[in-house]
């Protein structure tokens, strides 16, 4: 059946004892020789950074891509403020402290959940046949976006005051409790994004990750101290909203914007963020690496 | 001076499901020469460049790059190689220079350097003008030459090109074909997949044939040429004439045997040289056989198949094995496509 046509020693020009074409200024062997078995810290960060200078230049040439970074907390919070302000409250004003802080986690959270859509989308383009084709290290492809996303959180988080403050808020924490509030929102979020970077490792589809993102954005956002007041719900749900993550997210920023305090919270929060890191990580370069 | 194959692989194997895209595929490529992976859509060429180039995960088998174990050691693999797909792996939101300068680095080049290196390769692949347009404003040759001016950054000892050419206008893929010989003069070996028996016949020092995820034959694209004849007679014959004397006289002529279609009355003649057909046709004649029709063409991949594998390059239900691949997702009929850069 099967037909070989020629033995090696019929080739033309590059039978072993011909001479080369020409003079090979590349050397394989001296390139062979100068290969590293792994790419070192310092490439990992230098790759990292490369990758998020990427994701900043798109976003440039995108910029509706941070539609919902700007239009959610706007828009949001207006709503919020005015729909529930009364009936929750009293009235939209003593309402806004309780609010603020619900709305900048609530963001920060869905911020979350482009990153891990748009890894989705990215890495189903032909460029990323290249970066798995490249010495690279697997964390950076991931890591990268996430470092320019942090402009996300950022810009999700400070509308999301400026918003409150034009409605009539005014934090009791100070500038300072508001920029403690902030930077513990953009940490968390950033945290929390590996999740969903993980998501965007697993699911088929950008369309994919978004549906199980939103199955699992609402229930803890709302499912929360983020709009109400916890001890206004049934005991079971109380105790749901006390162990949610999402509330002592929302706690947290509470006490640093509203009092300009450090609590517990802020330990509870950060240690959340960390545990998320530690799991989803490791899992989404695992993921990453198996798609090869 | 190194003896080192660029490419050493033997019992390759790739299954999708219960599917063999590559089924036991043996290859050497040596240092320095252009080796062509001649093979139809679906034959395994791109699944196999894809485990050679550690993008998709080695099932059976095991294979080499200049000695260094593809499955074991992935990432110093990726040092050796440049990898140019079938579509174009560059960033469409970037400039060219961006992309270049993105490239080198991620592969450890410093900022300055990287800009340079993007510079030179831009200008030396006729970029230069179009540096800082945007990918998407790129035509499909500019695309092309891009995505090879990203796989030479590093200037890697080995390159994988997945049908460089496929798409290209016949000038545009001129243009490919001489730079790819120039990578060889600075001293690369190339690993192209191709589904252009010419495009074989060109560049490649030696090419293989894949059909259904199996080698079916190595060689020099000379040799490979003798057996399916360097051209093809085409002849129809008119009605009433015997089919069966026109073999006869074909057979005594050049003394080889004619591919038939009874129905239509046609026979597909294997020339080792075009001259011959007018030998044929004399004969022909001679004999007292009519002929409605005649032309001479250059082989195609179709004749090339029947010749080495009894059937055509779109195999009509084989049982030795599937024939589909992932390698589908490409169009079906590619031979014909030419897009106007």
């Amino acid at each position: 059946m099967n037909t070989v046509l020629t033995a090696p020693s019929a080739a033309g020009p590059t039978a072993p004892t011909a001479p080369p074409r020409s003079a090979p200024r590349i050397d394989p062997a001296a390139a062979v020789a100068r290969t590293r078995s792994r790419a070192g810290v310092g490439d990992t960060l230098t790759q990292t950074f490369a990758m998020a200078w990427r994701a900043l230049k798109k976003m440039r040439r995108n910029p509706e891509q941070l539609f919902d970074v700007v239009m959610q907390p706007l828009l949001f919070t207006a709503m919020f403020a005015y729909v529930f302000g009364g009936a929750i409250s009293g009235d939209v004003h003593s309402y806004l402290p309780l609010l603020i802080p619900g709305i900048v986690a609530q963001t920060v959270l869905t911020t979350c959940m482009a990153t891990g859509t748009q890894l989705r989308e990215d890495m189903d383009k032909g460029v990323f046949d290249r970066f798995r084709s490249l010495p690279m290290s697997r964390v950076a492809p991931l890591a990268g976006p996430m470092v320019a996303d942090l402009v996300r959180y950022l810009i999700a988080a400070m509308l999301t005051y400026a918003m409150g403050l034009v409605l009539g808020y005014r934090p009791g924490g100070g500038v300072l409790g508001v920029f403690g509030a902030i930077v513990l929102a953009v940490i968390t979020g950033w945290s929390m994004a590996w999740a969903f970077t993980w998501i965007g490792t697993i699911a088929k589809s950008a369309r994919s990750v978004q549906g199980i993102s939103m199955m699992i954005l609402f229930p803890l956002t709302f499912l929360s101290n983020a709009f109400v007041p916890a001890k206004t719900l049934p005991g079971w749900l109380e105790a749901f909203t006390r162990v949610n993550p999402v509330s002592h997210l929302v706690s947290a920023t509470r006490d640093l914007a509203n009092n300009g305090v450090l609590t517990a919270q802020v330990g509870w929060t950060l240690l959340t963020g960390l545990a998320v890191i530690v799991i989803f990580l490791p899992l989404s370069v695992l993921n990453y690496r198996r798609q090869l | 001076m190194t003896t080192m194959p660029a490419v050493q692989a033997s019992g390759l194997v790739k299954k999708f499901g219960d599917l063999r895209a590559v089924d036991h595929i043996d290859l050497e490529v040596r240092t320095g020469e252009i080796f062509g992976v001649l093979g139809p859509n679906g034959a395994g060429k791109t699944t196999t460049l894809k485990m050679l180039a550690t993008l998709l995960s080695i099932d059976g088998g095991r294979a080499e790059i200049f000695g260094v174990d593809v499955a074991a050691e992935a990432h110093r693999v990726r040092q050796l190689i440049g990898v140019t797909g079938q579509y174009a792996s560059v960033d469409e939101d970037l400039s060219g220079a961006e992309n270049l300068w993105l490239f080198g680095r991620l592969q450890g080049l410093s900022s300055k350097d990287a800009r340079a290196t993007a510079r030179r390769l831009l200008d030396q692949f006729g970029l230069g003008e179009a540096a800082d347009r945007r990918i998407a404003e790129f035509s499909g040759g500019m695309r092309r030459r891009l995505d090879l001016a990203a796989s030479l950054i590093t200037r890697p000892p080995l390159i994988f090109l997945d049908e460089p050419t496929t798409g290209l206008d016949p000038r545009t893929r001129g243009q490919m074909w001489d730079t790819i010989r120039g990578l060889v003069d600075d001293g690369c070996t190339v690993l192209l997949t191709t589904q252009y028996l010419d495009e074989a016949d060109q560049l490649a020092d030696r090419v293989c044939v894949i059909d259904q995820g199996r080698k079916v034959a190595e060689g020099t694209p000379d040799a490979l040429k003798s057996q399916v004849g360097d051209s093809t007679l085409q002849l129809e014959l008119a009605p009433g004439a015997d089919p069966v004397r026109a073999r006869e006289v074909v057979w005594r002529v050049l003394g080889a045997e004619p591919a038939t279609t009874p129905e239509s009355g046609r026979l597909n003649v294997p020339l080792d040289v075009a001259d011959r057909a007018a030998d044929v046709l004399i004969a022909l004649r001679e004999a007292a056989v009519d002929i409605a029709s005649v032309s001479v063409a250059k082989p195609t991949l179709d004749e090339v198949f029947f010749a080495l594998t009894g059937h055509g390059a779109v195999p009509d239900q084989s049982p030795t094995s599937p024939a589909e691949t992932a390698e589908t997702a490409g169009t079906a009929d590619d031979h014909h496509v030419m897009e106007v850069a």
